[in-house]
C-alpha cells in the first residue's frame, strides 16, 4: 500500500468514514424497524388525528398489567441467572480446556439456542407432561419449566460470547496469582471474574433480552396463566386488534430494553479495559483434577438440560405412528405419504432457508461488523462517547421488542416505501431483513468485546509508524477479529436458520422455511405429519449443528496466524 | 396459533413476488457505500454474497402494487394450497393469480384491517365466523355476490349485500378414543355437561379460544349452549374438574390425547368433526376415534373482494373461482374441511366416518362480533387465565 504523510493528511476522509460507517446500520434501522414500531405505536395513541395518552392510564388501571409485567421479570430474571450459572462453567471447559471432540461439541451446544420453540415446547412437554418420564417432577405447566426451557435456549448464549473473549486471554495473571498462593476461588474471584465481567455483562443482558420477548416457550409450556409482555401484545395485537393496549405495552418493552442497557453498560463499563488478548502462547489446558466443579456443572447441564430433550425428539422422530422403530418419517419428508398433499418436499424448505439465512447473514455481518468498529472506539470527547452509546443501545431495540408489533408495523409502512415502485410489505426480501435484526446484536455483541479488548497503543503504534486509518484497521482491528468472525457469521447464520417469531408474522409467499414448515406441521391433522414434523425438526438441528461446526473449523485454520 | 390445517408449498426464485431489479441495484449502491467507508476485502466478500443470493426475479408485481391489469393477488390463511391455487386458478379465470400467506383467521383479519386504504391483496379468503363481523364491519370488503351460488351457500350468507361469500364449511366437536372408555368400564361421555361431571375429571383437553380459532369456535359453542350468562359458570365447573388448557391443535391433539400418535393421556380432546375420519383402521372398517356430536360449533371459512383493490374484477374472478365446482373439489383433500358446495367431491372415508354433523350450537357472526371480546374477557376471569 501506498504511503501516506500523516502529518499532512486532512481529518477529514477518517471522520466521514467513520459517519458513514455508523449512518448505514442507523439507516437500516431506521427504515426496518424504528420506522414500523413508532408507526404502529403511532395509531395506538391517536384518536381520530389528536394525539391521546388516555391508553396508558387505562392500562395501567388494571391489574392483569401488572401481573404480566411482574411475570415478565421473573421468568427473565431467573432464566438469565440460571442461564449465566451453567453457561460459564460451560464456556470455560468449551473454550479453556482442550479435549478430543471439543469443536464437535462446541457445535451441538450451539443447537438448542436456534431449534424452533414449538419443537423445544414439544420436546419439553414429552418429557415433563402427562405420562412423560419425569412427570413425577410435577414440573408441568409451571413457572420452573419455563425457566428451564428458558435457559435450554440461551445458555448457548452465554457459552459462546464469554467463551469467546475467555479463548483469548492470556492465562498469565492467573498463573502468577496461583504462583504467588492464591487458591483457584480466589484466583477466579479477583483475577478472572472481572477480566470476564464485561463479556458476561454482554451475555447477559442478551438473553435477558430474549427471555423477556420469548413468546412460543411460555405459550406452549405455562400456556396464557403465565403470559408475559410479548404474549400479551399478541393477543392484544393479533386477537382482539387493541393497538392501544398493545402500543402502551411496547413502551414498557422500550423501557426495559433502556433499563438493561444501563445496567449492562454500568457493569461492563466499572470493568471494561483493555486486556492483553490474543495470547500467543497456550491459553489452553488439559481438563485436571482442578477443574471439576466446571467440569460436573457442565456435563450435568449437557446431559439434563440439553441432551435428554433433544434425546426425547430424535427418539421420537424415529417412531413410526403405530409405535415401531423406522425411518418412515423421514422418508415422509422426501417423498410424502398417501392423501397427503404436500406442495414440496423438505429440501424444498431446506432451500428457502438456506437461501434467506445467507441473506441475512450477509446483511447482519455487514452492517455488524461496521456498527462493531464504530462502537468499540473510544474517542476522546465525551459527547461522542455519549453518542456511541446511545447508537450501541439502538442497535440492542430488535432485541427488545415484540415481534407482532414489528410484523404489523411494517405491514403499516412498508407499502412502497421511500418512493419504490412496489410493494414490500408481500415481497419475499422482508424475510432475511426481519432475521437479520435479530441477529445484528448477536454479530455486535460478539466482536465488540473483543475489539473493546484491544490495547489503543497498538493503534497508535501503527499510526505512529505511518499507517493510514484504513491500514490501521486492516492491520489492527480486524486482523484481531478474524477468529471471532467466523464465529458471529456462524451464529448469524444459525440463527437465521432456526428464526420463526419474526418470520411468522410477515406476510408469505407461500414458501416456507424450515422453522415455519416445522410449525405447520404440527398443526395438520394425521399422525404421519406429526411425526414429519419431529423428522423436519431433526433435520433443522443437524443443519444448524453442521453450520456450527464449519463456523468453528473456519476459527481453527485461522489460529495459527495470530 | 396454529391454524387447524396446513399447507405448505414451494419457493421459486422467479416468483413474481422475488425482488425487482430497483431492488438490486439498492444492495448495490449499499455494497459500494460500505467498500469506501472501509476498505476491508471481507466485506466486499460478504456484500458479493448478498446481492448474489437476492432471488433474482425480474417481474416486479409484488402485492397490489405494480399491478398489469392482468394480475390479481390473493390473501389467505395459513391452510392453503398455494401453488396448486394459482396455477388452476389462473387457467380457470384468464387472470395472473399470486397467493400470499398472512397467518391464520384472526391475524389475516386483522391486518386486512389495519392496511385498509392501501390492501396488501386484490382479494381474501380464510376469514372465519367468529371474524367475519370485524372485517365487514371495519368496511374493508366491497361486496360481490358471486353468479353461481352453490345452494348451501346461500344458507350460509354473511348477508343479504354479498359482503363475504362461504367457501368452506367445519365443524369443531369433542372427539374421544371409545377403546379407552371401554378399557376403564367407564361410559362414553356424550356432550358438554360430561365433561364437567367428576366421572371425566382430568380427562379433557381443551384449546385457548385466545390463541387458537378451534379453541374460540367451542367457546362460542359454550355460549350457545348456556347462554352468555351461563357460560362463566360452565367454565369454571370445567376447570374445577380438572380440564387442560393447550394452546394449539397440535399440542393438544398429537401431544396430549391418547389417539394422537404420541405418548398422550386424555382421552377427550378438542378437535374436528372430520378428525375420525384420520384414525381410521388399515382395513378401513373402523375408525379409533369418535366426534361428540351434541358439542359441535360451525366454522364457516369466507371469502371477499377487499375494497380500494388494484384489479376488483379479477378479485371478483377469483372469489368465483373459490366457489366453482372445480375447485370446491379440491377442498376436502387439501384443506380437511368440507367444500360449501354440497354437490362436491368430499372423500369415502368422511362420508362414513366423519359426517358433517346435524345440530351445531352456532352464534350468528353478527352476534358473535358483538359479543366476542367481553366473552374472551369473561373466559380469562373464569379460567384464571
Amino acid at each position: 500500500m501506498e504511503r501516506r504523510d500523516r502529518l499532512v493528511a486532512s481529518p477529514w476522509p477518517g471522520r466521514i468514514g467513520w459517519a458513514v460507517a455508523a449512518a448505514l446500520p442507523l439507516g437500516f434501522l431506521a427504515l426496518f424497524f424504528a420506522w414500523p414500531v413508532l408507526a404502529l405505536m403511532a395509531t395506538g395513541f391517536t384518536d381520530g388525528g389528536r394525539v391521546t395518552l388516555d391508553a396508558l392510564g387505562e392500562v395501567f388501571a388494571q391489574s392483569r398489567t401488572w401481573r404480566v409485567i411482574g411475570q415478565t421479570f421473573a421468568q427473565a430474571v431467573l432464566g438469565t441467572a440460571l442461564s449465566v450459572v451453567l453457561g460459564v462453567p460451560a464456556a470455560f471447559v468449551l473454550y479453556r480446556l482442550e479435549f478430543r471432540g471439543r469443536a464437535l461439541l462446541r457445535g451441538l451446544a450451539t443447537v438448542p439456542f436456534v431449534l424452533p420453540t414449538v419443537v423445544v415446547g414439544v420436546a419439553f412437554t414429552a418429557l415433563l407432561g402427562p405420562g412423560a418420564p419425569l412427570e413425577w417432577l410435577g414440573l408441568d405447566q409451571s413457572l420452573a419449566a419455563i425457566v428451564l426451557a428458558l435457559a435450554f435456549f440461551n445458555v448457548t448464549v452465554v457459552m459462546r460470547t464469554v467463551g469467546g473473549f475467555w479463548a483469548q486471554l492470556d492465562p498469565r495473571p492467573e498463573q502468577a496469582a496461583r504462583m504467588l498462593g492464591a487458591s483457584p476461588a480466589r484466583v477466579w474471584r479477583t483475577v478472572t471474574l472481572p477480566t470476564l465481567t464485561p463479556a458476561i455483562a454482554s451475555a447477559a443482558a442478551l438473553v435477558f433480552l430474549f427471555c423477556a420477548t420469548s413468546f412460543g416457550v411460555v405459550l406452549v409450556l405455562g400456556g396464557r396463566r403465565f403470559s408475559n409482555i410479548e404474549t400479551e401484545i399478541y393477543r392484544l395485537t393479533v386477537q382482539f386488534l387493541d393497538l392501544r393496549s398493545a402500543a402502551v405495552l411496547s413502551l414498557v418493552q422500550f423501557a426495559i430494553v433502556a433499563l438493561v442497557l444501563v445496567l449492562s453498560s454500568r457493569l461492563r463499563g466499572r470493568r471494561e479495559r483493555s486486556v492483553s488478548l490474543h495470547y500467543s502462547g497456550r491459553a489452553t489446558r488439559r481438563p485436571g483434577r482442578e477443574h471439576w466443579v466446571a467440569i460436573a456443572v457442565f456435563a450435568t447441564t449437557t446431559v439434563l438440560l440439553h441432551a435428554l430433550p433433544i434425546a426425547t425428539l430424535v427418539w421420537r422422530s424415529l417412531r413410526a405412528p403405530d409405535g415401531s422403530l423406522s425411518l418412515v418419517n423421514y422418508a415422509h419428508l422426501v417423498v410424502p405419504p398417501d392423501g397427503s398433499r404436500l406442495g414440496s418436499t423438505v429440501f424444498e424448505a431446506v432451500g428457502l432457508s438456506l437461501r434467506m439465512a445467507v441473506m441475512a447473514a450477509a446483511i447482519a455481518m455487514v452492517l455488524g461488523l461496521l456498527t462493531a468498529f464504530v462502537v468499540s472506539r473510544r474517542p476522546r470527547s465525551q459527547r461522542l462517547r455519549r453518542l456511541i452509546e446511545v447508537f450501541d443501545g439502538f442497535l440492542m431495540l430488535p432485541l427488545g421488542v415484540s415481534a407482532v408489533t414489528l410484523g404489523f408495523g411494517l405491514l403499516l409502512t412498508m407499502h412502497r416505501p421511500l418512493g419504490i415502485g412496489f410493494d414490500l410489505r408481500t415481497s419475499v426480501v422482508l424475510i432475511p431483513i426481519a432475521q437479520a435484526l435479530i441477529a445484528l446484536p448477536l454479530v455486535v455483541r460478539t466482536l465488540v468485546p473483543v475489539l473493546r479488548g484491544i490495547e489503543p497503543r497498538l493503534r497508535d503504534a501503527a499510526a505512529m509508524l505511518g499507517a493510514p486509518p484504513l491500514r490501521v484497521l486492516s492491520t489492527v482491528d480486524f486482523a484481531m477479529i478474524r477468529r471471532p468472525i467466523g464465529l458471529a457469521l456462524g451464529f448469524a447464520f444459525a440463527t437465521s436458520l432456526g428464526e420463526f417469531g419474526a418470520t411468522a408474522f410477515l406476510v408469505r409467499p407461500g414458501a416456507q422455511t424450515l422453522p415455519v414448515m416445522v410449525a405447520d406441521l404440527i398443526g395438520r391433522q394425521g399422525a404421519e405429519h406429526y411425526g414429519m414434523a419431529l423428522a423436519a425438526a431433526v433435520v433443522l438441528g443437524v443443519l444448524t449443528a453442521g453450520v456450527m461446526m464449519v463456523a468453528e473449523r473456519w476459527r481453527g485454520d485461522a489460529a495459527g496466524e495470530l | 396459533m396454529h391454524a387447524p390445517t396446513h399447507t405448505y408449498e414451494s419457493f421459486e426464485p422467479g416468483s413474481a413476488l422475488s425482488a425487482s431489479p430497483k431492488e438490486a441495484s439498492a444492495a448495490r449502491r449499499r455494497k459500494a457505500g460500505v467498500r469506501s467507508a472501509l476498505g476491508l476485502a471481507a466485506s466486499t466478500a460478504v456484500a458479493l454474497t448478498l446481492v448474489g443470493c437476492t432471488p433474482s426475479g425480474d417481474s416486479g408485481a409484488a402485492g397490489s402494487g405494480d399491478a398489469s391489469a392482468n394480475a390479481v393477488t390473493l390473501v389467505v390463511h395459513d391452510s392453503f394450497p398455494n401453488e396448486e391455487f394459482e396455477a388452476a386458478a389462473s387457467a380457470a379465470t384468464g387472470y395472473d393469480v399470486t397467493v400470499i400467506t398472512a397467518g391464520d383467521g384472526g391475524e389475516l383479519t386483522n391486518k386486512l384491517v389495519l392496511t385498509k386504504g392501501a390492501p396488501i391483496a386484490d382479494a381474501f379468503f380464510g376469514v372465519d365466523n367468529v371474524f367475519a363481523s370485524r372485517i365487514v364491519e371495519s368496511d374493508v370488503v366491497e361486496p360481490h355476490r358471486a353468479a353461481d351460488l352453490p345452494t348451501r351457500a346461500a344458507e350460509f350468507a354473511y348477508d343479504e349485500v354479498g359482503s363475504l361469500t362461504p367457501v368452506t364449511l367445519g365443524a369443531t366437536c369433542i372427539n374421544i378414543d371409545p377403546a379407552w372408555f371401554a378399557e376403564h368400564g367407564v361410559a362414553e361421555p356424550s356432550g358438554y355437561d360430561d365433561l364437567a361431571d367428576p366421572e371425566y375429571a382430568g380427562l379433557t383437553v381443551l384449546l385457548d379460544p385466545t390463541s387458537s380459532s378451534t379453541g374460540a369456535s367451542f367457546l362460542i359453542g359454550t355460549v350457545a349452549s348456556f347462554g352468555e350468562t351461563g357460560f362463566a359458570d360452565y367454565w369454571s365447573r370445567l376447570v374445577e374438574n380438572d380440564v387442560r388448557i393447550e394452546q394449539g391443535w397440535g399440542d393438544a391433539y398429537n401431544g396430549q390425547f391418547t389417539q394422537g400418535g404420541g405418548d398422550g393421556t386424555y382421552p377427550i380432546v378438542l378437535s374436528y368433526s372430520s378428525s375420525p375420519a384420520w384414525t381410521v383402521s388399515e382395513d378401513g372398517e373402523s375408525t379409533a376415534t369418535a366426534a361428540l356430536l351434541d358439542t359441535c360449533s360451525s366454522q364457516v371459512e369466507y371469502a371477499g373482494v377487499l375494497a380500494g383493490a388494484q384489479n376488483p374484477e379479477g378479485a371478483r374472478a377469483v372469489v368465483d373461482y373459490l366457489i366453482s365446482r372445480e375447485f370446491q373439489d379440491t377442498i376436502a383433500d387439501t384443506m380437511y374441511v368440507y367444500p360449501v358446495d354440497e354437490g362436491a367431491y368430499v372423500p369415502g372415508d368422511w362420508q362414513r366416518f366423519a359426517p358433517m354433523p346435524g345440530a351445531t350450537n352456532d352464534l350468528s357472526p353478527a352476534e358473535i362480533g358483538a359479543g366476542r371480546e367481553s366473552w374472551l374477557k369473561t373466559w380469562s376471569d373464569a379460567t384464571g387465565w
